[in-house]
């Protein structure tokens, strides 16, 4: 099923991680959410734990999961939900490769047949 | 929240802008300098985006080993390196604008039997992208 994904060596990727908040700009601001602390929001929790890591062993919140694209863009997605303090969280979109990248967006969840 | 899974790819091909509703002259007014008769190339780069509920067991949307053969077959094959007005079926009474082939790639799409299509999203050049997620 996985092929080359499945060496037991692993293998790398140099992830691209684009966060997208929603929502009014502050009237005195002017801004969504202030950049500076989205940037030490993603520092903190993103690149502490997943920069130069094996995510199979050593992120805790991957314990028990696969760590496909779609996976940890859900893992980055709940870290980062509920510490937005304005704005909202809208989108989480991580590129494994330039060519494949998952999406986590707001909304309800997808309750269709899988097919 | 819900999580797609898009994969890019692309295909080289030609087509001609040219309505045989209008008259030479709209034609050359509306389309310019993609009105030429001889036709013009573009370096399309397709997104398809699926939708769905990850798998627990794979932690997946779809294999994505199905999708790259899925595409290949049901749309690269026949649309790279071929001049889209003449050698497309769907395009001969068809303008061949990117929006249009939005629709006809989508449709292609759409019966892929892993996931849900959720849309197709087709850039013409760096600077123009065009995106279908059927319905109305």
């Amino acid at each position: 099923m996985f092929r080359k994904c499945n060496n037991p060596h692993g293998h790398g990727h140099n992830y691209t991680l684009e966060v997208t908040i929603a929502g009014d700009p502050d009237s005195k601001t002017g801004m969504v959410l202030d950049l500076v602390e989205l940037k030490e929001l993603l520092e903190r929790e993103v690149m502490a734990r997943m920069d130069h890591r094996f995510l199979n062993y050593e992120v805790a919140e991957l314990k028990g999961m696969i760590p496909t694209c779609e996976n940890v863009s859900v893992v980055i997605w709940k870290l980062l939900e509920p510490k937005i303090r304005m704005g909202k969280l809208h989108r989480v979109r991580l590129y494994e490769a330039p060519d494949l990248f998952a999406d986590c967006v707001a909304g309800d969840e997808f309750q269709g047949a899988a097919r | 929240m819900k999580v797609t899974l898009t994969r890019r790819y692309s295909f080289s091909a030609s087509h001609r802008l040219h309505s045989d509703a209008m008259s030479e002259a709209e034609n050359d007014a509306l389309y310019g300098k993609c009105n030429n008769p001889y036709g013009h190339g573009h370096n399309y780069v397709v997104e398809v985006t699926l939708v769905g509920a990850v798998d627990p067991a794979t932690g997946m949307i779809a294999n994505l080993v199905d999708l790259d053969s899925y595409v290949q077959k049901h749309v690269l094959a026949d649309f790279d390196h071929r001049y889209i007005n003449e050698e497309i079926a769907a395009f001969k009474t068809v303008v061949p604008t990117t929006e249009n082939l939005c629709i006809e790639i989508y449709n292609r799409l759409k019966g892929f039997p892993g996931a849900k299509l959720d849309r197709v999203r087709i850039e013409e050049t760096s600077r123009n992208s065009f995106e279908y997620a059927g319905g109305a």
